[in-house]
């Protein structure tokens, strides 16, 4: 791979351990670099002092992602695209989870418009402690009236602080749309082969992002080149986007190639962020429900094929879960460790009457379980065992859960300090080892609900602290 | 107060912008905000264009493309399922797997399709999602019904899964379960992968019983793990001529190594199929994920013990609330549900997979069209089309 050693950066700093950065040596300065827990202007040094000059210059060459960070939008829902450094997350991670923009289109109608657009900057799904969210708005220009445009895009500046892309291949539509608020820094879509001059001289005198747009990849990379010329810095690639049965697998391709010349071969034209439209997915579909499905598919297929933005119709839940899951996934750094401290956690105000649940360290176990437990406002004490990071069923399956486990569970944990009873839930995955832990640990074993999402109900309708073999 | 900032800013700017101030009056008054606002901002863009302009905007750089195509020096190992009269069995077709040269379609390496395996068991499934028991209920008494209903909605494979054989569901005798596979070859004539209980005392036990049953028929026995006696399920496959599935739990270095040991016991490596373990969507499946990447670009890099075909329970999808939990923020189940399997299907085939082994007729459908689409030249040109919806 041809990532950045850290021998490599650590050339190009100065050498002195000074510490000013809060890492102990330069060496460990260049991995943070390398890892991006730290900018280069973190070194005051080498941005202070002129005899460093030719180094900051090739650290910064260095330690710039071979994809370009583009921000379209302003302020706190300003949205970064980009900035990729490897094709796999493997290799280090992904930094820039994809936007996913929602379109509107200046035919609608102000209100139905802006109540669109609110829905989008409102939306917010909570899961495994983040919140999915939806980046922005992209405005399409369908009616041919710059007028209306104008109105369209002035509604959802107003309305919303989100990010928004114009959407039309007519310069003098575009400048309309540009004109209601610079400031907010909307990203232009799109320039061809045919408008690049005008969408060029646009991009750069009010310092927008573009979007190049062809389905030829050697096409698209003469206009990059020419809106580069135009003074365009910030640039989006659109190697364009058709459903599964009119060239989809194509479309993929292309965006793994343009990704791999960016990445492994150093091809500047192709450093940018890559876009997709997954909406074309309403064009041949009459069927709602199958048009957001296709939509979905398709989109979900060019995220994991690096696409950063993606600009779909549907804000149906059953379509954007999947697509938004996926994309929690795919950008969760891999360097994290998977699982957690195996350990008694105190969720809510526990006290000694309260029950003991029991859950393995598999760090998503852990968090589906805990947030199951939060939002059912259950105080109970989680007792975490050490199955080696994995989830119940394959725990059992490789008897990495079993009674003895629990007991050192037990033990260590000191849980029956903390509790009066003597009775420990266990989940209804591992129901067939109920006895095996009892008569390991001598605690009574009440087997829970299979899915974690019932135990608030299962509590409330059974738990006890008395009985006979509580305390 | 916007109307007296929109005059404070005017004021400011020079008196160019009174022009339009005065065509617009009626626009003016009827969409105040919207003149307000473009009137406002036209001012600053003057600025930078002066900015801009001062620099001569350099030559276009020459825009040569090429598609970026490495060579590698492993390839994946092809593996064929089935076994047709030809050969000795009774399949209708064989299905070739894996035979990878490059890592992705576009560079030319690949000689087969990614292909779907329906789950078929050996007993009803009660416990089922809504979604599921809808489709499979009616055929679930009846292996051979189940594998043929499987069959008719674009099987490519079959899985039939023995999972009463385990001592812990109904312990069924490996005899009884030898009838069941020979009940489903009979029933269908596609290629049959057999998945065992999961029990690592009777698999080994089981899986002599059915490779002999279902000798020449050339199946893949799911699976041999390091938990168990593997070396029982080699002989027996090397004996009556079958493919082994290599199951670990989601380690790289636990594949090599049982792999490794496969290898040693005597399974020729055309006879191996790798499962790294496929978690959910939303429950760790980037741990599938970037496990089947790293498979596969380990094995084209020339890491022999790893270039195999990989297999992924995609099934698992299903244990993901987000599939089957009736939950009204969640929208409409029966779709999320399918939905659910086949963005887990295709990021797995996307990855890298060989063989999705699903259960929703509609996901396969999708995932069947997305494979057609990625083995297809169809082209289309335009990228602005979407502009029209």
């Amino acid at each position: 791979m041809p990532r950045v050693s850290p021998l490599e950066v650590y050339r190009n700093l100065p050498g002195t351990n000074c510490g000013e950065c809060g890492e102990g040596t330069c060496m460990a300065f260049a991995s943070a670099l390398i890892e991006r827990r730290k900018s280069y202007e973190d070194c005051k040094p080498l941005v202070t002092e002129p005899k460093y000059a030719e180094k900051l210059e090739k650290l910064i060459e260095l330690v710039t992602p071979p994809v370009k960070e583009v921000v379209v939008g302003t302020g706190e829902r300003a949205c970064v695209l980009g900035g990729e450094e490897v094709m796999y997350r493997h290799e280090l991670t992904f930094f820039n989870p994809t936007a996913v923009f929602i379109d509107v289109s200046d035919d609608m109608g102000e209100e139905e418009l802006v109540k669109r657009a609110k829905a989008v900057e409102e939306f917010g799904m909570e899961r495994m402690g983040q919140v999915l969210r939806l980046q922005g708005v992209a405005i399409r220009a369908k009616s041919g009236d710059d007028a209306r445009f104008g109105e369209a895009v002035l509604a959802v500046a107003e309305s919303t602080s989100l990010p928004y892309m114009l959407c039309s291949t007519q310069p003098e539509m575009i400048e309309v749309g540009v004109e209601v608020a610079p400031e907010r820094r909307p990203l232009i879509y799109a320039a061809t082969s045919e408008n690049v001059e005008e969408m060029g001289e646009l991009g750069a005198r009010y310092s927008l992002p573009v979007v190049a747009s062809d389905a030829s990849p050697q096409r698209l990379l003469e206009i990059v080149s020419r809106l580069r010329s135009a003074g365009v810095e910030d640039i989006v690639l659109d190697p364009g986007t058709a459903p599964p049965g009119r060239g989809l697998g194509r479309c993929l391709e292309r965006m793994a190639a343009l990704r791999r010349l960016a990445i492994e071969r150093g091809q500047r034209l192709a450093g940018y962020p890559i876009m997709g439209t997954p909406m074309v997915a309403w064009l041949d579909e009459e069927d709602e429900v199958r048009a957001a499905v296709k939509e979905c598919i398709i989109a979900s297929a060019q995220l994991l094929r690096h696409a950063d933005l993606l600009v779909l119709h549907s804000l149906e839940m059953f379509s954007l879960l999947p697509l938004l899951t996926l994309r929690q996934n795919i950008y969760t750094d891999p360097r994290v460790p998977i699982q957690v401290d195996a350990k008694l956690y105190e969720i809510g105000k526990p006290d000694e009457k309260s029950p003991v649940l029991l859950t393995t360290n598999f760090a998503l176990t852990y968090y589906t379980v805990a947030s199951d437990i939060e939002a059912g406002k259950v105080n109970c004490y989680l007792l975490v065992v050490d199955t080696e990071g994995l989830a119940v069923e394959p725990a059992m399956a490789g008897a990495k859960l079993t009674g003895s486990v629990v007991k050192e569970a037990i033990d260590t944990s000191g849980v029956a300090k903390k509790v009066r009873h003597r009775k420990l839930i266990i989940p209804g995955m591992a129901a067939r080892i109920s006895g095996e832990i009892e008569d390991v640990t001598g605690w009574k074993v009440i087997v829970g609900p299979v899915d974690s999402s019932r135990i608030p109900a299962f509590i409330q309708e059974k738990w006890s602290p008395n009985g006979d073999s509580g305390g | 107060m916007k109307l007296e900032d929109l005059l404070t800013k005017l004021v400011e700017v020079d008196s160019l912008e009174l022009e339009n101030v005065e065509v617009d009056v009626e626009e003016l008054i009827m969409s105040v905000k919207q003149s307000m606002v473009m009137l406002a901002r036209a001012a600053a863009p003057q600025v930078q264009r002066v900015e801009q302009r001062a620099e001569a905007p350099a030559k276009p750089e020459e825009v040569s493309f090429e598609l970026p195509v490495d060579t590698y020096p492993g390839r994946i190992e092809e593996v064929t399922i089935g076994a047709t009269r030809a050969e000795g069995g009774t399949r209708g077709y064989q299905v070739k797997i894996g035979g990878q040269r490059t890592l992705y379609l576009f560079e030319g390496g690949w000689v087969n399709k990614p292909v779907v395996s329906f789950d078929v068991f050996d007993m009803p499934q009660p416990q089922f999602p809504k979604a599921l028991r809808e489709v499979w209920s009616e055929y679930w008494d009846s292996p051979g019904e189940w594998a043929k209903e499987a069959v008719k909605r674009g099987a490519d494979l079959v899985t039939l899964h023995l999972v009463s054989t385990d001592p812990k569901v109904k312990d069924t005798p490996v005899s009884e379960a030898a009838k069941t596979v020979e009940e489903v070859l009979q029933a269908v004539d596609v290629p049959l992968v057999i998945g065992g209980s999961g029990n690592p005392e009777k698999d080994p036990v089981l899986f002599e019983k059915v490779a002999e049953v279902a000798e020449n028929e050339r199946c893949l026995l799911a699976s041999a793990n390091l938990d168990l006696d593997h070396e029982r399920i080699v002989r027996a496959a090397v004996k009556h001529n079958h493919n082994v599935l290599s199951w670990v739990s989601l380690d790289i270095n636990d594949q090599k190594t049982l792999n490794r040991l496969l290898l040693k016991e005597g399974l020729p490596r055309d006879r191996m199929v790798q499962d790294p373990t496929t978690a959910a969507l939303g429950y760790g499946l980037e741990y599938t994920y970037t496990m089947i990447e790293r498979l596969k670009i380990s094995g084209l890099k020339g890491e022999s013990e790893l270039a195999f075909p990989v297999s992924c329970g995609v099934t698992n999808a299903w244990a993901a609330r987000e599939a089957w939990m009736n939950v009204q923020e969640w929208g409409p189940r029966e779709y999320r549900g399918p939905l659910w399997e086949t963005v887990n299907a295709l990021a797995v085939m996307l990855a890298g997979a060989d063989i999705m082994m699903m259960l929703h007729p509609a996901a396969v459908q999708a995932v069947r069209e997305l494979i057609d689409s990625l083995f297809s030249d169809a082209e289309d040109a335009s990228t602005l089309e979407w502009l029209k919806v």
